[in-house]
């Protein structure tokens, strides 16, 4: 069925299209007459939030953008960061939750090529990704469905495209029930004089559609990706999207020989809103007209309106703008992948996007208000409920809490998931999951290495958003240095609900500032994001969930730290604690995972005590010092101790301080602390020359060696033991 | 000692395979594209891991019947010794060139992880580095990587000596009948073998375990 293009334009159609009709009225307002059906298409593609921003803009204006590194911040397909020798790491991170819940396994692979495609629009070859995922309560009957498509979603793209999978986040909660949350994160290497942009440049010059052909799939994508859930979601599946790896690599390698042919003179890949999105965003950036020929637009199916063309989230397609010289070279190019060259379009000196389709002009629109005149709101937000303080702390022997701990679902070892995911392909992975970060070593050069690491406690963040996204940032700045990487700069994935509830907008505010000051603090500027709303089915709405992606620089591989105890007899080491060693159990992994409780503030972050430990612990492992090294975070010092023994398979003797809880000590999660090993012959002279100055505390708290773990007086646990409870989890669960 | 590497759209151990050849033979292989009727003189050919033409086929099926791999079976049939990992495996099945088939895991989910083999077979021209009985390290990374023989055959290739890599120690990841990883054809020209030894061969690997194998063929032929 094909719906003509001059349909009456009813109060019905407009909301359908998610416009509100004060939205509708600017429209009005903008072209000074009523638009056509396809005309409607393009500005609700153009104005939902996803590809607007429209309630975010106003908040991630305040975010760090620059630093002396970046090279391009957001506002392109992804952020570019200098990491010397002429070369540059390319990093977004992206949400695909939506199409996920309603499709996992398309919804995840797309996401994953999304963001694949926003890597080397810009000239980078994808070296590695990441995906943090969250879940519904395990019990849920729709969870384990869930977790088994997305899983095999991400890997089944990734592994067929061919990047290493080098970390990520699972975790479960009952607030993901009804919405959960598949963040995509991909960072590629470029030469940084040759990254390529979206601006187009020169008037008359062809635009070329480069790719997979256009299909129904995906038709108004971005406007459900905008919209709440309801039971009536079911229905809503023929929005997401079919990924097809297969293309995807081609596209990558004839993408990079055709800008290594110089023929390229803007590139945007076909994301959200596809044609309508990239074509606006190449001219509107370039001060230039765009013209449209859909007429030869390739299809893959009959009888395609206008409205569908314009509208497609067909996956696998880029727009670009081609030196006219080089056409024939170009479409050699893509030949040879076997893929659809057409061009489809020219450059207008007019600043009118008009679009033609069988002899018709379905539109003419004023190409830069498209974009620069969307809607944008500062909406109402309510300052959030300071958490009540923490009641009474039940009490349980540490050697009977830590096997349920490194046993339970959201601290077990996600090996089920990760070895579904290809982590070595590319012969470059140095650290793959398990560790504190992902380390991929850069090709060609003799001992540099990118550290990657994602990171958020969307617990913390409920309790106190300003906080939660604080810590979301010091956490990821934490994995990064705890592998010896200086951290360089960080992406943002912002899920939350509906931002016209003012609590929700309350979350959101703050959790930007949090992050923003963070940012700031630590020298981690942000060069690249995306915001997910309307996260609420049923009018519930999620844990609110910035999840940040970070980057880090090892100058020298060889020195780098891994969590694991490099060999026994060696000092274990408490950096950047407090007198007691650890304190703060309110929204701890200990309350929640073991007594089923959620209640207290999340730990305080001080961020100028996380940069000083930092730095003191970054200089220890790039100064060959530190053995080994682990970032504490969820579970404290005890699983922070498990997880490095485990990893190594060496246990460890650690004390307790006098009259502590231990309770607090072995499980409180107050921050900026990490764990070193140093060889005994190194640890007098360390705690007596090196510590002192730092302004940093350094305890050495124990020694490694012996098949266990012992902790204060607790009994002793076998590492063996640990490992069966902290690997059996996740496989037990999925049922195999 | 000259060296090509094969090359089809979807294939993405390429790179991978070239960098191993380059630093252990001294020389960048060269290399054949999908179309190519003709392979340049060489003494190895190497196919590459992957999902050639997305693998949405049986695997290695399209690839198997495009024009260059009539050119692998040409040089094969002169002697030229062929190597195929994983994908590359799968399309020297589907080509006719070794025996047998390669079903879906036994898990039904792609695999990553590092196994260990025993080296079957040590007398061959792609295992004379290694002892008999040896056990090395070797990832895999695979989702159909799970050998299957009828009896008949599986008595021939095991009775030959063609079995030359085995999983050791229960670390089979897919299922594989009597734990093949590696086989030979009769000739024992050419090897398919599902692990990555590309992915072993230096520090930053941690480990060299897969490095004797471009050993022993880059040096036999020499």
């Amino acid at each position: 069925m094909t719906i003509r293009n001059d349909i009456p334009i009813t109060e019905d159609l407009i909301a359908a299209h998610g416009l509100k009709p004060d939205e509708y009225q600017r429209i009005l307002d903008l072209i000074g007459r009523e638009p056509s059906f396809t005309e409607l298409g393009i500005f609700s593609a153009m104005w939902n939030e996803h590809c607007s921003y429209k309630s975010s803009k106003k908040w991630l204006r305040t975010l760090p953008t620059e630093g002396p590194r970046v090279i391009q911040g957001p506002g392109e397909n992804a952020g570019v960061v200098d990491i010397g020798d002429g070369q540059a790491v390319v990093f977004k991170m992206e949400s695909h939750n939506h199409p996920s819940y309603i499709e996992p396994y398309q919804g995840a692979a797309t996401g994953v090529g999304g963001i694949l495609r926003d890597v080397f629009t810009m000239g980078a070859r994808p070296i590695a990704a990441m995906n943090a995922l969250r879940f519904g309560e395990p019990d849920h009957p729709k969870t384990r469905h869930l977790v088994s498509g997305v899983v095999s979603g991400v890997g089944g793209y990734g592994n067929s495209f061919g990047v290493p999978t080098v970390g990520g986040e699972v975790q479960f909660d009952a607030r993901y029930n009804g919405n959960i949350l598949v963040n995509a994160f991909a960072a590629g290497l470029a030469d940084a004089n040759a990254i390529f942009y979206s601006r187009a440049e020169g008037v008359g010059l062809p635009v070329v559609y480069l790719g997979a052909k256009t299909g129904r799939d995906g038709v108004g994508g971005a406007t459900m990706a905008s919209a709440e859930f309801d039971d009536s979601i079911d229905e809503k599946r023929p929005t997401v999207q079919v990924g097809d790896p297969f293309t995807e690599k081609c596209l990558l390698e004839a993408c990079l020989e055709l800008m290594a042919s110089g023929a390229v003179i803007a590139i945007q890949d076909m994301g959200a809103a596809g044609l309508t999105c990239s074509a606006v965003e190449m001219g509107a950036k370039g001060d230039l007209g765009i013209r449209l020929d859909l007429d030869k637009v390739p299809v893959r199916e009959e009888r395609m309106s206008a409205y569908e063309m314009m509208l497609s989230e067909s996956q696998e397609r880029m727009l670009m703008v081609l030196r006219p010289e080089k056409e024939e070279e170009a479409k050699g190019i893509f030949r040879k992948w076997g893929l659809d060259f057409a061009v489809v379009g020219e450059t207008t000196d007019d600043l009118r996007f008009r679009v033609f389709h069988q002899g018709e002009e379905v539109a003419d629109l004023p190409i830069k208000k498209l974009g620069d005149e969307a809607p944008e709101y500062d909406r109402p937000w309510t300052e959030p409920e300071a958490p009540a303080p923490l009641a009474d702390v039940p009490a349980m022997d540490v050697a009977d809490a830590l096997p349920k701990l490194v046993g339970s679902p959201n601290l077990s070892s996600r090996r089920w998931v990760w070895e579904q995911y290809d982590t070595l392909i590319q012969g470059n992975s140095l650290q793959i999951p398990g560790g504190d970060a992902g380390v991929v070593r850069v090709e060609d050069h003799a001992t540099k290495a990118l550290a990657f690491s994602s990171d958020v406690n969307p617990r913390y963040c409920e309790a106190d958003p300003y906080q939660g996204g604080k810590q979301a940032v010091a956490e990821c700045w934490r994995n990064l240095t705890a592998t010896g990487a200086l951290p360089l700069a960080a992406t943002d994935n912002l899920n939350f609900g509906n931002p016209e509830r003012p609590q929700i907008m309350g979350q959101f505010v703050r959790a930007v500032q949090g992050i923003g000051e963070a940012c700031r603090a630590l020298d981690f500027p942000i060069v690249s994001g995306n915001v997910s709303l309307y996260n609420e089915t049923n009018g519930q709405g999620i844990l609110p969930t910035p999840t940040i992606a970070g980057v880090g620089l090892i100058d020298d591989w060889a020195r780098m730290a891994r969590i694991g105890f490099a060999a026994e007899g060696e000092a274990i080491v408490l950096v950047g604690a407090p007198a007691r060693w650890g304190t703060h159990l309110g929204q701890s992994a200990y309350m929640r995972e073991l007594f089923g409780r959620n209640d207290g503030p999340p730990p305080p972050v001080d961020l100028a005590h996380e940069r000083k430990a930092g730095d003191f612990v970054r200089a220890l492992i790039r100064d060959g010092l530190a053995t080994a090294c682990h970032d504490l975070s969820d579970g404290g010092l005890a699983v922070a101790l498990a997880e490095m023994a485990m990893a190594a398979g060496i246990g460890a003797t650690v004390n307790r301080p006098d009259g502590a809880d231990p309770a607090a000590t072995f499980f409180g999660e107050d921050q900026g602390r990490y764990l070193v090993t140093l060889s005994r012959a190194d640890v007098e002279r360390f705690l007596e020359e090196i510590a002192p100055g730092s302004g940093v505390s350094a305890v050495w708290i124990g020694t490694t060696g012996g098949p266990s773990l012992k902790l204060g007086e607790a009994r002793a646990i076998s590492v063996a033991e640990l490992k069966a409870a902290h690997e059996g989890w996740f496989a037990g669960f999925m049922g195999n | 000692m000259k060296s090509v590497v094969v090359l089809l759209p979807g294939l993405n151990r390429d790179r991978d395979m070239i960098a191993a050849l380059t630093k252990i033979g001294g020389r960048p292989p060269a290399t054949a594209w999908q179309t190519d009727t003709e392979i340049p003189d060489a003494d190895l050919i190497v196919i590459p891991g992957g999902f050639s033409f997305g693998d949405y086929l049986r695997c290695g099926a399209i690839a198997a019947r495009m024009p260059v791999m009539r050119a692998v079976a040409k040089k094969a049939e002169k002697g030229v010794k062929v190597i195929g990992v994983c994908n590359g495996f799968q399309i020297l099945l589907e080509a006719g060139l070794l025996p047998g088939a390669l079903m879906r895991n036994a898990s039904l989910r792609f695999v990553c992880r590092e196994v260990k083999l025993e080296v079957a077979n040590a007398d061959t021209a792609f295992t004379r580095s290694y002892a008999k009985g040896q056990i090395i390290r070797c990832p895999v990374a695979h989702h159909d990587g799970n050998y299957f023989a009828d009896e008949e055959t599986l008595a021939r290739i095991e009775g030959e000596g063609q079995v030359v890599f085995r999983y050791a120690e229960g670390t089979n990841p897919n299922g594989s009948i009597n734990d093949i990883a590696g086989i030979v054809n009769a000739r024992g020209n050419v090897l398919g073998l599902m692990p990555h030894p590309e992915n072993l061969i230096e520090a930053a690997h941690g480990g060299t375990d897969g490095r004797p194998l471009f050993e022993s063929v880059l040096g036999a032929a020499a």
